[in-house]
């Protein structure tokens, strides 16, 4: 993955900088000592890392608007984090950016329940907006495996989804508004406690742009009151196409599942070896979850499993009690971690339409023949988010390379057959140079004059979402 | 103009050198635009119904009547419920599937699913230059790249002319239930509107109208049943509690949704958005003839005489209204914006359409 070489424009005024820097925040909130940017010179995407020029931690809006007039002034790159757990590599800095973190904005700012809002400062983790209110009965609903250390901030960034966004949606349908600093240090406001935008939907724009407009502030998020239970079934089959045809069963008959996960055998086999979560012997299970009271998550658990034993399936093992859900969710939420023990991987969010599954399943297969690397799937199925997991040796030379190209084919794959390059984790820079298979040049230029209109000079986390050729003329030094 | 085919529409944006005013089935006829007419109404058809991947495909112009009809025969439904606007206007026309998402056009189940915007998988739009551009997709989870999709919907034309739409669809529901509760006063109303959407029942309906304050349960028979005695229970504190079920329930919701109340008034129809806890205080500051509350209180629909601007009277409560139906209302049809934020919508729309051709005014 290239990366834009450093502007030396930039740095060789890197001095001067950090002292206009420290000169609006507190001394402990401007980071520049190598030892200590080195903190910040990788996300998630550990493969690639780079300190950046100084790292600054502001701790309200004025400090950030202080902070971005600057740059703006100096014409230096700016990439904002929240906790850095990006697998895109949207946090990734470059040796002349500064890095502007907003861990330190972690307030609450207002929970409202009549009104069912919560307006919180952006760097406030995931979690913990749910931890604000769910004394009260109430819960915040996208729920990325990542929420106790993602913050709201990275989630409005990259619009990211969860386990449950079958049913609650991602993280665009449960936001209201936000305050925003554009790169020339305005203060803008985008929608607010009521439930739609006034004139153009920028908000919508905001969510999912990967930090390239702005930087959000504080944010305004729906809750909703926590539903009086939840139970799972898990269903293992002999077979993945078969595992498909009963998710679009499922679908077809009216249940609204909060969740359906699939998992394949090799991420079976695996989880079980490390989380002994008791799970059939099996090519393919699904964990189809729902909500309401006793009564109500009988009924339409009976109601899937009726449908499951219409596709011959290895077993059914339906929930009864919080216990045994636990034990069904145990082996799917260990499932990156086991995979993690066994060897590195790399994981794809591509999404497909539902219907391709067993299509896309088996030409997986094919490939991981080609590449002669091992693939696990473990996916919410119920909206065709894939994640397939390639394993690959770091140490091994060239391994890293050929595992980029077997997932570059396996994303173009998932474009062909109707689908995107990724369902929830962003482009960044991972998929940033494969936009150009889902968009043509037109498609992509209508994106890029958004960013011309939000940040003129292309300092904002500028070298990511767009093919470095596409964006070359637009972003600063290019 | 009516072109039938997206490659002679872009032509015909190509070569035209004057303003555009953009038109599906003319039934929302919000604001006024001076241009030539170009109808979307000849691109129809739906490409592709996947009802196990709970998507659908449709050309702009395809008539909502017809998507709903399509969808009716596999059981499932357009959940944001969309608004029908012919009642309002006194009109007659076919309401298409473009218009629908120009205006972003959502009923009561809104609180619960979301709007018409949250729906909206993908788009396929002419520009200002006559490209094509795409944008989203076809699938439910897909952040590749910024949201021009949420962009669209409800921007009236201003950016493009959509001539495809793709849109999740979601279940039938075997039954419905609707408790309605008399004789409160407004803000007695909200307060009993947000216990029962803060409640575990899954509400899909919160209206107050002259009829009384209605709260929609939706579902599988038992838990529609078992949930209506549950909420009724916990509503006990705020007088009798009638309940309509089936046909009686849905002719209810029919009628909020399409504003009903207000179609035989006189005089200008806002609509107003706000946080629901506001909705008392913008009803007594403006004291309008006739008005209804949908979405807990946080959506206000009101009839207006006299022709006042009911903006200066909302004062600092934090929201937006627009002007839906004028009838002797001056003032912009939508809220004025923030300087800063103006200055964005501006950019965007000199961007998207460099000759300010689309529906030139109609939202600046
Ligand atoms: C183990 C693991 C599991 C995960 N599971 C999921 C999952 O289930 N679903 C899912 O969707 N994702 C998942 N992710 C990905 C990641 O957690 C999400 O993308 C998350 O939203 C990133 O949040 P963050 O605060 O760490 O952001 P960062 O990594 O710090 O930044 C992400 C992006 O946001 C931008 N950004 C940060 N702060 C701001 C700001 N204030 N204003 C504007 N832009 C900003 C950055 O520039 C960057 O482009 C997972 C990651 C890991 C490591």
């Amino acid at each position: 993955m290239d990366m834009p070489s450093p502007d030396a424009r930039v740095m060789a005024k890197k001095a001067r900088v950090i002292e206009r820097l420290q000169s609006v925040l507190p001394t402990d909130a401007v980071i520049h000592d190598p030892a200590e940017t080195r903190a910040y010179e990788c996300d998630a995407l550990t493969a690639y890392r780079c300190p950046p020029l100084c790292a600054v931690l502001p701790s309200n809006t004025d400090e950030v608007a202080a902070v971005l007039r600057i740059c703006h002034e100096e014409e230096v790159p700016v990439v904002p984090r929240g906790s850095g757990t990006s697998l895109a590599g949207g946090a990734l800095p470059t040796a002349d950016c500064v890095i502007l973190g907003v861990a330190r904005l972690n307030a609450v700012l207002e929970t409202d329940y009549p009104n069912r809002i919560i307006r919180v400062q952006s760097g406030r983790t995931n979690l913990s907006v749910t931890g604000a209110v769910e004394e009260d009965g109430f819960f915040y609903a996208p729920d990325p495996s990542s929420q106790l250390a993602c913050a709201i901030a990275g989630n409005i960034a990259m619009n990211s989804g969860g386990a449950h966004c079958l049913k609650y949606g991602v993280t665009t349908n449960n936001l209201l508004g936000v305050k925003m600093v554009q790169m020339d240090g305005t203060i803008v406001d985008l929608g607010g406690a009521h439930m739609d935008a006034p004139g153009l939907d920028l908000l919508g724009l905001i969510c999912g742009s990967e930090g390239q407009l702005g930087v959000v502030t504080e944010a305004t998020l729906r809750i909703l009151p926590k539903p009086e239970g939840a139970r799972p079934v898990l269903i293992a089959f002999d077979d993945n196409a078969v595992a498909g045809a009963c998710v679009a069963d499922i679908i077809k008959a009216g249940v609204l599942p909060v969740a359906i996960e699939f998992m394949d055998r090799l991420c079976i086999e695996t989880t079980e070896a490390f989380a002994q979560a008791g799970y059939p012997d099996c090519n393919a299970l699904l964990i189809v979850e729902v909500e309401g009271s006793d009564a109500e998550i009988d009924h339409q658990l009976d109601l899937i499993s009726t449908i499951a034993a219409r596709h011959d399936p290895v077993e059914i093992r339906q929930s009864r009690s919080a216990e045994e859900s636990a034990r069904i969710w145990l082996g799917r939420k260990s499932a990156f971690g086991a995979i993690g023990q066994i060897s590195d991987y790399m994981c794809l969010d591509g999404t497909i339409p539902v219907s391709a599954l067993p299509e896309v399943l088996s030409r997986i297969g094919e490939l991981t023949e080609q590449y002669g690397l091992r693939v696990g799937n473990v996916f919410h199925a119920g909206d065709g988010n894939m994640h397939p997991l390639i394993l690959y040796d770091a140490n091994k030379p060239g391994d890293l390379e050929l595992c980029e190209a077997m997932g570059a084919d396996i994303l173009r794959l998932c474009v062909n057959v109707g689908g995107c390059l990724t369902g929830e984790h962003g482009v960044g820079i991972e998929k940033r140079d494969l936009m150009t298979s889902q968009f043509s040049t037109e498609d992509l230029e209508a994106q890029m004059v958004v960013k011309d209109v939000f940040d003129p000079k292309w300092l904002l986390n500028p070298a990511k979402v767009f093919p470095l050729a596409s964006s070359q003329s637009r972003r600063h030094g290019g | 103009m009516q072109p039938t085919t997206e490659q002679d529409l872009a032509e015909v944006v190509r070569g035209v050198d004057e303003p555009i005013r953009i038109v599906g089935g003319g039934t929302r006829p919000i604001g006024e635009v001076d241009g030539v007419a170009l109808s979307v109404a000849g691109l129809t058809g739906v490409t592709l119904y996947e009802p196990g991947a709970l998507t659908l495909v449709a050309q702009a112009g395809t008539p909502v009547a017809d998507i709903e009809a399509v969808l009716a025969a596999e059981n499932q439904r357009l959940a944001f419920e969309p608004l029908d606007h012919r009642g309002l206007f006194g009109r007659g026309g076919t309401p298409t599937i473009g218009g629908m998402v120009a205006t972003n056009a959502s009923g009561p189940r809104r609180v619960a699913v979301g709007a018409c915007r949250d729906h909206l998988l993908g788009v396929r739009y002419v520009d200002g230059a006559g490209q094509v551009i795409k944008n989203g997709g076809r699938v439910m989870k897909n952040v590749t790249g910024y949201d021009l999709v949420k962009l669209m919907a409800g921007s009236f034309g201003t950016l493009g002319v959509m001539t495809e739409v793709s849109l999740k669809v979601l279940p039938q529901v075997e039954a419905e239930a609707t408790l309605v509760l008399v004789g409160l006063a407004t803000a007695q109303a909200v307060e009993a509107m947000s216990v029962a959407l803060g409640s575990p029942y899954e509400v899909t309906g919160a209206a107050q109208t002259s009829g009384g304050t209605a709260l929609r349960l939706e579902g599988f028979d038992a838990s529609v049943t078992y949930r209506v005695d549950a909420l009724k229970a916990m509503l006990g504190k705020f007088g009798e509690i009638a309940v309509h079920e089936g046909a009686a329930s849905t002719a209810i919701w029919r009628d909020v949704r399409d504003v009903a109340p207000l179609h035989k008034t006189k005089g200008d129809v806002w609509r107003v958005s706000v946080k629901p806890s506001d909705a008392p205080q913008v009803i007594s500051n403006i004291s309008p003839a006739a008005h209804l509350l949908d979405w807990g209180g946080g959506l206000i629909w009101m009839a207006v005489d006299g022709g006042r601007d009911i903006r200066p009277l909302m004062q600092d409560i934090p929201g937006h209204a627009t002007l839906i139906r004028r009838e002797t209302a001056t003032g912009p049809t939508f809220h004025p914006e923030p300087a800063a934020v103006a200055a964005l919508s501006d950019g965007l729309r000199h961007k998207f359409d460099p000759r300010g051709i689309f529906n030139p005014g109609l939202m600046a």
